[in-house]
């Protein structure tokens, strides 16, 4: 047994209004560059939809993630190695820009600069790819709110395939309509088939808390890994020609800070912690024949770090005593195996993701409420979510290879927590039945309930701080997605400026935060070597780089 | 004349090749990318880039055995001068025509496909023009060599013994001054192509990935590598959105 600690996520679907704020903050801190502007490493999509790029999920066209091949062993969707190098040249199933979409801002300045004259004038639509004038026609999520379902709800792979597996149809009219919010950001898979593809080996995993990143110096743009992962979650930036995708925030978790994206989601829902599990395992987990019994497999990679066994195996590995304490009280670990009710995403392509969901009861619900039904009565409930195939069919395709029983497993775990809590809240003697009915008692109904609905800060977030000691080791270098002003910032070093340790970005915020409350100059320019930081500025002064310097100060340079 | 182009340049070019190698290790990782452009097209990518890379592959292979080899080898191995010929001819006639083809084809793609060609720098076109020029210079030689028939100059005896010998530092600068013209210029203009080598996008060549076909699939680091030391400017690839950074002058 060889323990290693995976940093994962659970998002609760209920809760997503679909608002798109943690995509806009995540644009906002990663990819608001020149040859970033089609990427969203975190994108919420409505589902039935066809999803970011376009129906990605349909690996039959895409080749991405792992099989078995004839042998049982697992195997690229591409092929072998000797057939990947060899097709090298032209990858064969790279998604195009017109799969996400062609990038685009507005000619803003024509609203200024128009002359005076009897038109109003327009700020047209301009293509940040080429330049020229373009016509939107397409965007990350353009079928939002089921826009267009109509004429384009077939084209979502699982309705294909739910319609295939069933003589029901999913209609897309409005009383049968349900629907809810996927957001994604990359899985940080245990298996990841992002990495396994990298020819040149520039993906690692970090093995201090599983973050997978790619090293910017190492990668050559060979775009494998675009193919290789089955989310499409590994992006092409086209400007550097090299391959960039979700870093976990990676310089936020290490000083114990939320991602971007958990940190100002307005649903609350989403979770951070740790998971231990077993690396020496992984490979034969993946290889389940079965796709249905993968989500089972991935369950059983995670170690219970209440067990003494797996807490002497973790000192060995020498995992520090802060770290399993985190572990001990993860809620990414308690939603996922000591309550069960967070399902991984298409766990059918065997990279062992490590974001999971909790699928929305909320299907159902509304469908309840809307005939007039008590969607809080749990044997109504029960009812609906065996007679309601359709949305259970769906998530089944979603997060267990279609496995139907274990949605509904999930969901009836939810709807129970929904009608026993409502007992309790109106005062009525608890109804003890219905704990017991889904395997569950009393007492864990009421933790899950704590941890789900009040779900406060510190409870969803539990996130140990990377260790001074092992600072050197959970490298920033290699992932260029920072700056590295760094060292002698805040001191001097014995070598002069550029000499020493790197400082985190995150721990560089901080002390620009702290610098800024603590002193009467204008914040920020000195220390931030011409940057400004907006976020620490207080509005004293007019700190250097605010506004792009005037021309006739340009010319003496 | 014969000393300096043939004694001396061939050095400068070597020396420019290892140490702009060296140098644009060091201090351009982040620079050092194919720069694929199959996200902007993809149609024609799929047939132009497989013909040249692996056109230019094979005519590789074929100017490693043909300089290399000497010819008393290959004829102790009972292949007559004449039988190596024909082979050579048809096999880098066939590939060199594949490559010249398959770049055309690429080039056509980057001139008509208007995203692509935005991201084409001049650096990209002065290495077009040389490249092209190697290649369509080195067809050359093969389509004279087959007009001359049997009579065609055997390169084997000048320019392979001149190649060799540079590597045994004491280059035969006169088997080189013997070639016939369109091998010196092929050889000039290959010359060049070295030289700018390190300085454009050739240098993805240089890490060719093999080792792909050995490593494990799944890499975990936890590295005590050398931080880079910062430059106290703000890094590459963080350049703004919009259309400025497609201003062809601040290439
Ligand atoms: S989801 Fe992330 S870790 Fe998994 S294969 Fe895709 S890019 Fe790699
Ligand atoms: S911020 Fe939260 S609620 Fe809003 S779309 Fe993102 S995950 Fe959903």
């Amino acid at each position: 047994m060889r323990v290693m600690a995976q940093m994962g996520m659970v998002m609760n679907l209920d809760k997503c209004i679909g608002c798109h704020t943690c995509s806009v903050t995540c644009k906002q801190a990663w990819t608001n560059r020149a040859g970033t502007e089609y990427v969203w490493f975190n994108n919420v999509e409505t589902r039935p939809g066809q999803g970011y790029p376009r129906r990605y999920e349909d690996q039959e066209k895409w080749r991405g993630g792992w099989e078995l091949n004839k042998r049982g062993r697992l195997q690229l969707r591409t092929g072998g190695r000797l057939k990947r190098l060899l097709s090298i040249f032209a990858s064969p199933v790279q998604p195009e820009l017109a799969d996400y979409y062609e990038p685009w801002t507005y000619d803003y300045k024509t609203l200024v600069d128009a002359p005076l004259g009897d038109d109003f004038p327009v700020a047209r639509p301009k293509s940040l790819i080429t330049g020229e004038d373009t016509q939107v026609t397409w965007s990350a999520n353009w079928d939002d709110d089921l826009g267009g379902a109509p004429e384009m709800g077939h084209l979502d792979p699982l309705v294909e395939r739910v319609r295939r597996e069933s003589e029901d149809k999913i209609r897309f009219e409005l009383e049968q309509t349900f629907m809810f919010y996927l957001p994604r950001i990359c899985e940080h898979c245990l298996n990841p088939s992002c990495m396994a593809s990298c020819p040149s080996g520039a993906i690692y995993k970090r093995s201090e808390d599983g973050i997978v990143l790619v090293d910017q110096d190492r990668c050559r743009g060979w775009r494998q890994c675009i193919t290789g992962c089955p989310y499409k979650k590994m992006y092409f930036n086209h400007k550097s020609g090299k391959a960039e995708k979700c870093t976990f925030c990676y310089p936020r978790v290490e000083v114990g800070i939320p991602t971007v994206c958990s940190e100002t989601c307005v649903g609350r829902l989403r979770y951070l912690g740790l998971f231990l599990y077993d690396a020496d395992a992984v490979t034969q987990a993946a290889s389940v024949p079965d796709e249905r019994d993968l989500y089972q497999a991935q369950l059983e990679l995670l170690l219970d770090p209440h067990d003494p066994a797996v807490v002497a195996a973790a000192r060995k590995q020498g995992i520090p005593e802060d770290w399993l304490d985190a572990a001990r009280r993860s809620p990414v670990y308690a939603l996922a195996k000591t309550y069960g009710v967070a399902l991984p995403l298409h766990p059918e392509y065997r990279t062992m993701p490590m974001v999971w969901y909790v699928p929305p009861l909320s299907p159902v619900v509304d469908l309840l409420a809307e005939q007039g039904h008590d969607a809080e009565d749990r044997d109504v409930l029960f009812g609906a979510i065996d007679a309601l195939r359709i949305p259970v069919e769906y998530l089944a395709e979603l997060f267990t290879a279609g496995d139907t029983a274990v949605v509904t497993d999930v969901l009836r775990k939810l709807a129970a927590m929904r009608s026993y809590m409502r007992g309790v809240n109106l005062g009525r003697a608890p109804d003890t039945s219905i704990p017991a009915s889904v395997g569950m008692t009393q007492e864990s109904v009421y933790a899950m309930y704590r941890l789900m609905a009040i779900a406060k800060y510190d409870e969803r977030y539990v996130i140990p701080k990377a260790h001074v000691e092992q600072a050197h080791e959970l490298e920033e270098i290699g992932c260029a997605l920072d700056y590295d002003e760094g060292p002698g910032m805040y001191a001097s070093s014995v070598f002069g400026e550029a000499s020493g340790q790197r400082v985190p970005v995150a721990v560089e915020t901080y002390h620009a935060l702290r610098q800024r409350q603590t002193s009467d100059v204008p914040a920020g320019s000195e220390e931030l070597h011409g940057r400004v930081n907006l976020l620490n500025w207080d509005g004293n002064g007019v700190p250097e780089g605010l506004f792009p310097p005037r021309h006739d100060e340009e010319a003496p340079r | 004349m014969s000393v300096v182009l043939w004694g001396v340049l061939p050095y400068l070019v070597i020396a420019t090749l290892v140490l702009g190698t060296i140098w644009r290790y060091r201090y351009d990782k982040f620079g050092w990318t194919t720069r694929s452009s199959q996200l902007y097209e993809s149609r024609l990518l799929r047939i132009g880039s497989p013909l040249f890379h692996f056109g230019i592959l094979v005519v590789l292979v074929g100017h490693i055995v043909g300089l290399l080899i000497p010819e008393s080898w290959t004829t102790t191995l009972g292949l007559s001068e004449h039988a190596y010929h024909i082979q050579a001819i048809t096999l880098g006639g066939v590939a060199g025509f594949c490559t010249l083809v398959g770049i055309a084809i690429l080039i056509v793609r980057r001139r008509t496909t208007g995203p692509v060609f935005m991201a084409t720098t001049n650096n990209d076109k002065a290495m077009y023009v040389v490249l092209v020029a190697a290649i369509a210079l080195g067809l050359l030689t093969t389509l004279v060599a087959i007009g001359a028939g049997a009579h065609a100059h055997d390169y084997r005896q000048t320019v392979s013994p001149w190649f060799r010998s540079l590597f045994r530092l004491n280059p035969d600068v006169d088997a080189m001054a013997a070639s016939p013209a369109q091998f010196q210029i092929h050889a000039l203009v290959g010359m060049l192509l070295f030289a700018i080598w390190p300085f454009t996008r050739l240098v993805h060549a240089f890490t060719a990935p093999v080792h792909y076909l050995f490593r494990p699939y799944i890499v975990y680091r936890s590295s005590d590598a050398q931080v880079p030391a910062p430059t106290g400017r703000a890094r590459p690839g963080w350049s703004p959105v919009g259309t400025a950074d497609r201003d062809r002058r601040s290439r």
